[in-house]
């Protein structure tokens, strides 16, 4: 045998950078392996927190995202109709001057009429300090759209909720529950946690209406009725309590069910928290019997305490929870048929849980002091634990169901001890910890402070002094009085009603809202495209940042091109949503491993200079001279708090962690150190972080608190109470007549289900339509990148094999999908594995013609389609003259699984409906064959 | 050496769990990435931006539903790539010696320079692990990496497969079968690894590791009695309930 | 699998090439001179045409000479050997004929032996491919050498052998037909085999692992409709087997000569594409086509 000669030792790079992915928002280290300046390769880096060296499948495709035709070449002022995709490319100095000349007066004049909106921002501290200092309200990222409930409710709830605020112990849990998850930001950690959890034989429970990804390899599968997950959750909860099965000792020292709630109906404080003059909850001891404040030293809070005074018993929340719980309306023979699972499948998931959380308890032998100065010497588990998604938080009853998945948690005594849910930091951070929001407008000046944050009352809402909405979103008003990251999906509309308010300039970055990141996008088409009597565009000027020719650059007056992720400065900041672990504090930055070969600019970068043009104080040193040279200058060089600025890492001489004075050589000690930085949390203050001391005081030197704050969990959350009280009728702060009745149904203290499909909808349409995250694509993102879709290049329409049967459809037939707002016909394919009365397909695989440097006959705009065609921002009206949106009616949170359908069989169709006209390419399109090689 | 060596050294090869593989497609793309890079020539795509794009890639990832006598239906994910088969088709046919099995570790690879493009080979391969590249016209296929696996130019650590290196969820292994005590011998006694359609006698390297049993939870609680002790009721309503708390703190 | 023109040409071409060639070499027609050169350049041309045609659909037509070298195990590289020292010794043998008159009938016979053999190796390409059930058969040989040798006797005007070996050509393929359609269950290879699965439940095709094509989809995943089939089927045999036939047994023209080689021809031609349209490789299982 004479086989050949293999170099079996070929030289793989020149050189590795080490830097941050931006494929999605997890967030993964990643080694860049360059030949001759140029990517040759991408892999992940071993030594990074949060993939561990793994790479999914859009990481690993990096390449072919750098290299996109797509890419935007230069900043554009547009010259046809807008939508029609004509521009002029034009010089940076240009575009910044038009951009200049446009603002300065708005900020001189009105602040507010420039509305900011960021999509999916990992700069978020930053865009939002620059919105401040220009001093509109109207500044938000995407979380409105997006799971705004989701990590309301967890702050609220026990401050912090899933993906970054915290993750399961992935290394002593045994029972996995997850709700509503196809994806999730937390792509790779998930995985990776799954198989941990599989390498032990731990059991997972998928709670899913569609058996695809994660749920496919949990163990059981929940294949529950959308919408319903609040009420099962409830139903675990009744037989639980009702069993005994919950941890009265946990509950008792660490939550507010040992709180006491006034009991005085003719109170207008009915229903709040007793407290103490400092304004601390107080508690009943067990000890003395007396009322005391929750966190006094030595306290044994007694759980069913009752207390009266003045006439008025006073009762622990722990009684309002067994009067509510334990009520058969939540008995699983009650909630069986409207879930879709059998009442003996609820028990023995209760039982399961049960048998897990007490039987198989854990104990870690470490000691700890909590913030009674109780010494414990054990760290005692239940390593029982959940995560959950999109798929509880995206339907109008998203923040309740979240809010019903942390009490069921809690009451398990499984948040934060072993083998259940633990916190990253910063978190866990309470809501009375955040900021409120500020709205306070001042011609010329910043805003009164930081835009987003958390209400504690109606005083806290984003009003006018004549009561009416203060930001075009309408966040943190009576519609939705707790949206803590704003309602970015409105903005467009509103401004296009006048409603609060007109505006001059919408700015955005990052969010393709004429296509997949709106509902109604033909609608929102229009809307962008509308002229007033006089011939003017009704929202009269739009800037906007892209890095790639998506489908919303055509509806912009002039475009900031953007770099890609391989080519810029970010920072992804403790200050903002990093990268932490439970274990450990961690925060990462992405440098420019290549330098561009197109006129682009990263967009924050673009900001420090835009900042200094229009003189805002933050961006301008006393001279009036640029602060800033750029964003990488500004990450260094910021400072939010005396020692504290966007990176925590190697401050002051580089030694220095958490707090110290600024570094000039920051930049070059994070790339040194493979683009993050991590510290580690001391063993015995990483489990019970909110009561723990020395985790608190660890916090503390780190910068993220400026004193201890440890904190009972709500089970019980007050400021929906008062919301509640001035629906009422209390306090001076009242709602609009036509809301009070759904904020007293709506914003229960203690958490409830009800049904979020609209009333007329249910006879009509019964047919519940979803999408998935497909785990290769980012969005509208991947469809450019060549090796990515061939992966999912359109979308078939999943039906189950029962609606197949019932509408006569084999494989490949297309059907009419018909909801109260509009309709689609499209291709559809079979799916067993799948809830009976459910259809869904892959999200934002169908493109505009036109779009992403694809030609016009490409799979995506052929074949692929949108569902939110279907979705509309508003409900279908009820009659009363008035809009009701179609979101949360506490977060605002857009509700865009509670979508409902009709299907009708229809003849093939050579394309997808409806079908949109081609827009013009401003790129061109890509070339027709990639023989991709970097080396030789 | 069209002909197949009697025996090698080392028997290298993966084990695919198909209970962990979540579909991700990572390996997919990260195989992509490596081998358009590395070994002969680069993986192409033709009608890359257009309405037929299609391209070489030496792993894929399938997906099929599996309907069970009882219980609902599971969907599974199934990544394949070259199996290295022991008595692998695709050398013997090949009547260039292109396609050649490695003596020393059972890698089978092709060597590009020699081979004309017959596509032979990959009408021999029953798994579908060869794919011609439409525009190299040469035989492509998983190497396992075998420019990896050894190369001292990368750390020690890094010497496995892109794929396996990739893999979120840790359902693909790289190691020897021929030792007993490799990870992947291990994985495939405990688990029942096994050989993709036996029947048409390959003799695979690579083996599967098959989805343990699933929905099994409503199963055992057939056996209601076992378990209703964990939910015997302490109390039907609000007092009683609380009553059994205060008794029960009391005794903490 | 995917029907592509080159090796259909091919196949038919060269099977009719050496058919004819075998015939020569047995001495019929008994021809000499200009006449046997006659025979021997639509021989050749058909024999090495169909050779070219084979290389049409390789990536690399300029390295065939590697295929040469690999005659131990592969097939194609002993189809090789035996095409190119079957022509060549034709190639003396036709020298006798041609230019001295001469009939070397040990060449001759050697040379037909080789040139069936030829024939032989081209259907093991076919029949040693387990991964296709409807050619891993013994008909695959037989067909293509009867084909082979009722194409030659046609061509070299033995009519009555020629009818009779059509005749067994034709009733061969139906057989072979009937057979074929039932090998691929007997193989035993379905999508529980492929995957493993079956021990679970029964298996069925969910999402592919792209939703374009590639290279396998089009080589293996040819799907011919079953009606399509059959109609097929039939013109084939007409024109193969039943007009030839007819016209051989009417009276002698050379007209009528001339239309049964067309019509044979024509219907080897379709009969080859349904070889390989109709033939399904096992990959297709798990694409979830068969
Ligand atoms: N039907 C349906 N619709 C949905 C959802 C759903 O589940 N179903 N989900 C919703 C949710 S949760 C979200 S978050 C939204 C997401 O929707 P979007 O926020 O619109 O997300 P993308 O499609 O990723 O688009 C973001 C834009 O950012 C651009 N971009 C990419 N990289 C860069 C860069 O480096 N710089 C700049 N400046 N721009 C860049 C892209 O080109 C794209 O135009 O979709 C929402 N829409
Ligand atoms: N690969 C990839 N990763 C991403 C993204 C991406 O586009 N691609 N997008 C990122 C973004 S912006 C976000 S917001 C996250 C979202 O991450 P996910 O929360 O995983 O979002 P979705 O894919 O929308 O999945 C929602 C899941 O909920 C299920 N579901 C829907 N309704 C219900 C219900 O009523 N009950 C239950 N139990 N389940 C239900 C759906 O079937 C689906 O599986 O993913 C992020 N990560
Ligand atoms: S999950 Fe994938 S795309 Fe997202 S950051 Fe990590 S590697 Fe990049
Ligand atoms: S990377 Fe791993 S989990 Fe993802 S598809 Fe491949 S084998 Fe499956
Ligand atoms: S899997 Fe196919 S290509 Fe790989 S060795 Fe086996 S037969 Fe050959
Ligand atoms: S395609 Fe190449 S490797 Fe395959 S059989 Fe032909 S010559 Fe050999
Ligand atoms: S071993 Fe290497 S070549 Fe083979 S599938 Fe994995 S990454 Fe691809
Ligand atoms: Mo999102």
């Amino acid at each position: 045998m004479n086989q050949p000669k293999l170099d079996l030792s070929p030289k793989v790079s020149d050189e590795v950078r080490k830097t941050t992915c931006y494929m999605c928002a997890c967030r993964c280290g990643i080694n860049v392996h360059l030949k001759d300046g140029k990517v040759a390769y991408i892999e992940g880096n071993k030594d990074h927190p949060v993939n561990k060296g793994v790479l999914c499948a859009k990481g690993s495709a990096g390449i072919m995202q750098v290299n996109a035709p797509s890419r935007l070449r230069a900043p554009l002022k547009r010259i046809g109709p807008r939508g029609s995709g004509k521009f002029q490319e034009i010089s940076w100095e240009e575009a910044l001057n038009l951009a200049a000349q446009r603002l300065e007066p708005i900020r001189k004049n009105d602040p507010s009429k420039l509305a900011f909106f960021t999509g999916r921002d990992q700069s978020q501290s930053f865009t939002s300090f620059w919105a401040q200092n220009f001093g509109t309200p109207n500044y938000a990222a995407h979380g409105g759209f997006c799971s705004v409930n989701m990590a309301a409710a967890g702050i609220y709830t026990m401050g912090g909720a899933f993906w970054e605020f915290g993750q399961p112990d992935w290394d002593h849990t045994k029972l996995f529950m997850l709700f509503g998850v196809a994806e999730d930001h937390d792509s790779n950690p998930i995985k990776m946690g799954i198989s941990k959890l599989k390498a032990r034989g731990a059991r997972i429970i998928g709670v899913n209406p569609i058996r695809t990804g994660y749920n496919a390899v949990a163990d059981d599968w929940v294949g529950i009725t959308p919408g319903t997950d609040g009420l099962f959750i409830l139903s675990l909860i009744h037989c639980l309590m009702k069993a005994g099965k919950i941890d009265i000792n946990y509950l008792a020292r660490y939550t507010n069910a040992s709180c006491l709630v006034n009991g005085d109906e003719k109170s207008s404080e009915f229903g709040l928290l007793l407290r103490d003059i400092n304004g601390k909850e107080l508690v009943i001891d067990r000890a003395s019997g007396k009322p005391v404040p929750f966190d006094k030293k030595g306290v044994k809070p007694d759980l069913t305490a009752t207390h009266r005074a003045a006439g008025v018993t006073n009762r622990t929340v722990m009684h309002y929870m067994a009067d509510r719980y334990l009520s058969d309306t939540y008995a699983p023979e009650a909630v069986e048929k409207r879930t879709g699972i059998s009442a003996k499948r609820i028990r023995s998931i209760a039982t399961e849980i049960a048998r897990v959380a007490f039987d198989e308890a854990i104990e870690i032998d470490v000691e700890w002091t909590d913030f009674r100065g109780e010494t414990h010497q054990k760290m005692q588990g239940r390593p029982v634990s959940f995560h959950s998604m999109r798929g509880i938080s995206a339907h109008a009853n998203g923040f309740q169901t979240c809010r019903a998945l942390h009490v069921l948690q809690i009451i398990l005594g499984t948040v934060e001890v072993p083998g259940g849910f633990r916190f990253k930091p910063p978190y866990p951070k309470p809501a009375t910890a955040h900021p409120k929001p500020h709205c306070k407008v001042t011609p010329g000046a910043p805003l009164d402070g930081p835009h987003l944050g958390f209400v504690h009352g109606p005083d806290d809402l984003a009003l006018r002094d004549d009561g009416t909405p203060a930001r075009i979103d309408k966040a943190f008003t009576w519609e939705n009085p707790m949206s803590s990251h704003g309602l970015m999906h409105m903005v467009i509309s509103n401004a296009h009603a006048g409603d609060p308010y007109k505006i001059d300039t919408l700015f955005m970055y990052m969010a393709n809202m004429s296509w997949n990141s709106s509902m109604n996008t033909r609608g929102v088409m229009d809307m962008l495209t509308d002229k007033d009597e006089n011939g003017n565009y009704v929202i009269p000027y739009i800037i906007y940042s892209d890095a790639y020719s998506s489908e919303m650059v055509a509806y912009a007056d002039l475009i900031l091109p953007d770099t890609t992720y391989l080519e810029r400065h970010d920072c992804i900041s403790l200050l903002d949503r990093p990268i932490s672990e439970a274990d450990a504090a961690a925060d990462a930055i992405r440098w420019p491993v290549i330098e561009p070969d197109r006129d682009v600019r990263g967009f924050q970068s673009v900001l420090c200079e835009l900042g200094a043009k229009l003189n805002l104080p933050g961006f301008v040193n006393g001279d009036g001279s640029q602060k800033y040279a750029d964003y990488g200058d500004y990450i260094v060089n910021h400072i939010r708090k005396p020692g504290i600025g966007p990176l925590a890492g190697f401050r002051g001489d580089g030694t220095q962690s958490g707090r110290g004075d600024v570094n000039p050589n920051q930049l070059d000690k994070y790339i040194e150190n493979g683009g993050f930085f991590v510290e580690h949390i001391p063993v015995g203050a990483n489990y019970f972080k909110p009561w723990n001391i020395d985790y608190q005081n660890w916090a503390v030197s780190m910068g993220l608190y400026d004193s201890p704050q440890p904190y009972l969990f709500s089970l019980y959350v007050e400021p929906m109470r008062k919301f509640q009280l001035a629906a009422e009728g209390h306090g001076n702060r009242q709602p609009p007549d036509h809301l009070r009745e759904r904020i007293k149904a709506t914003l229960d203290p203690l958490p409830i289900w009800y049904d979020p499909t609209p009333k007329n909808n249910a006879d009509d349409f019964p047919i519940t339509a979803l999408t998935q995250r497909p785990m290769a694509m980012y969005h509208s993102w991947g469809s450019q990148n060549a090796w990515l879709r061939q992966i999912h290049g359109f979308n078939p329409l999943y039906l189950p094999t029962k609606l197949m049967n019932h509408n006569k459809l084999t494989d490949g037939d297309w059907v009419k999908v018909t909801s109260p707002h509009g309709e689609i016909t499209v291709p559809v394919m079979e799916m067993s594995a799948l809830n009976e009365n459910t259809i869904w397909t892959w999200n934002a695989i169908g493109k505009r013609k036109g779009a992403w440097a694809l030609e016009d006959n490409a799979p995506e705009s052929t074949k692929g389609f949108l569902l939110n065609h279907l979705i509309h921002e508003l409900l279908p009206p009820k009659g009363d003259g008035l809009r009701w949106a179609n979101s949360d009616p506490i977060t605002g949170q857009a509700a865009w699984f509670d979508l409902k359908v009709r299907l009708e069989k229809v003849h093939t169709l050579d394309e997808s409906q409806p079908a949109m006209p081609a827009i013009r390419s401003p790129v061109g399109v890509g070339p027709k064959t990639l023989s991709w090689k970097i080396g030789k | 050496m069209t002909q197949l060596p009697q025996t090698t050294t080392k028997k290298l090869g993966l084990v695919i769990d198909l209970d962990t593989c979540v579909g991700c497609h990572a390996c997919v793309i990260s195989c992509k990435g490596w081998n358009t890079e590395n070994y002969g020539a680069p993986l192409s795509d033709t009608d890359a931006y257009g309405s037929d794009p299609s391209g070489t890639f030496l792993n894929r990832v399938h997906s099929y539903e599996v309907q069970p006598d009882q219980g609902p239906a599971q969907l599974i994910h199934f990544p394949k790539s070259c199996l290295h088969c022991e008595d692998a088709p695709c050398v013997t046919v090949c009547p260039t010696g292109a396609s050649y099995k490695r003596s020393e570790d059972g890698i089978v690879l092709v060597n590009e320079n020699d081979c004309i493009g017959c596509g032979l080979c990959a009408w021999a391969c029953p798994y579908g692990a060869r794919e011609m590249d439409a525009v190299e016209k040469v035989m492509k296929k998983c190497t396992l990496c075998v420019d990896r696996i050894y190369n001292e130019n990368l750390p020690e650590e890094d010497r496995e497969p892109a794929c396996v290196r990739t893999c979120p969820s840790n359902a693909r292994h790289f190691g020897d079968f021929s030792d007993p005590e490799s990870n992947v011998s291990r994985l495939t006694a405990e688990r029942g690894g096994m050989d993709l359609m036996p029947e048409q006698n390959t003799k695979p390297v690579n083996k599967y590791l098959p989805p343990r049993p699933k929905d099994t939870l409503s199963k055992t609680s057939d056996d209601i009695d076992v378990l209703a002790p964990y939910l015997e009721p302490i109390a039907q309503e609000t007092s009683g309930f609380l009553g059994w708390i205060d008794r029960t703190l009391e005794k903490i | 699998m995917h029907p592509a023109p080159s090796v259909i040409f091919f196949t038919v071409f060269s099977g009719i090439g050496f058919g004819l060639l075998t015939f020569m070499g047995l001495g019929f027609p008994n021809v000499f001179g200009w006449s046997a050169f006659t025979f021997f350049v639509i021989a050749y041309l058909c024999s090495v045409g169909g050779l070219i045609a084979s290389t049409f659909h390789l990536g690399h037509p300029e390295r065939a000479l590697k295929a040469f070298t690999q005659w131990r195990s592969s097939w194609l590289s002993r189809e090789g050997w035996c095409a190119v020292t079957a022509l060549c010794i034709m190639a003396i043998y036709a020298l006798g004929l041609v230019f001295f008159k001469e009939r070397w009938a040990f060449l001759g016979i050697i040379g037909a032996i080789l040139s069936m053999l030829t024939v032989f190796t081209t259907s093991m390409i076919y029949t040693q491919l387990k991964t296709v059930p409807r050619w891993h058969t013994p008909f695959t040989p037989i067909i293509f050498l009867i084909f082979s040798l009722a194409s030659g006797a046609l061509l070299s005007g033995e009519a009555l052998l020629a009818s009779i070996l059509i005749a067994i050509a034709g009733s061969t393929q139906i057989v072979a037909w009937v057979v074929g359609d039932r090998v691929f269950k007997i193989s035993g290879t379905t999508m529980a085999t492929a995957t493993g699965l079956g021990t679970i439940g029964s298996v069925r095709a969910f999402e592919p692992p792209h939703t374009g094509t590639n290279y396998l989809l089009k080589e293996f995943a040819f799907v011919v409709g079953r009606k399509h089939g059959i109609k097929l089927r039939l013109i084939s045999i007409g024109l193969l087997a039943v007009i030839p036939i007819f016209l051989l047994i009417a009276p002698f023209s050379h007209l009528l000569a001339v239309l049964a080689v067309i019509s044979h021809v024509a219907g080897a031609f379709i009969v080859r594409w349904l070889f390989f349209a109709e033939a399904e490789h096992v990959v297709g299982l798990y694409y979830g086509k068969r």
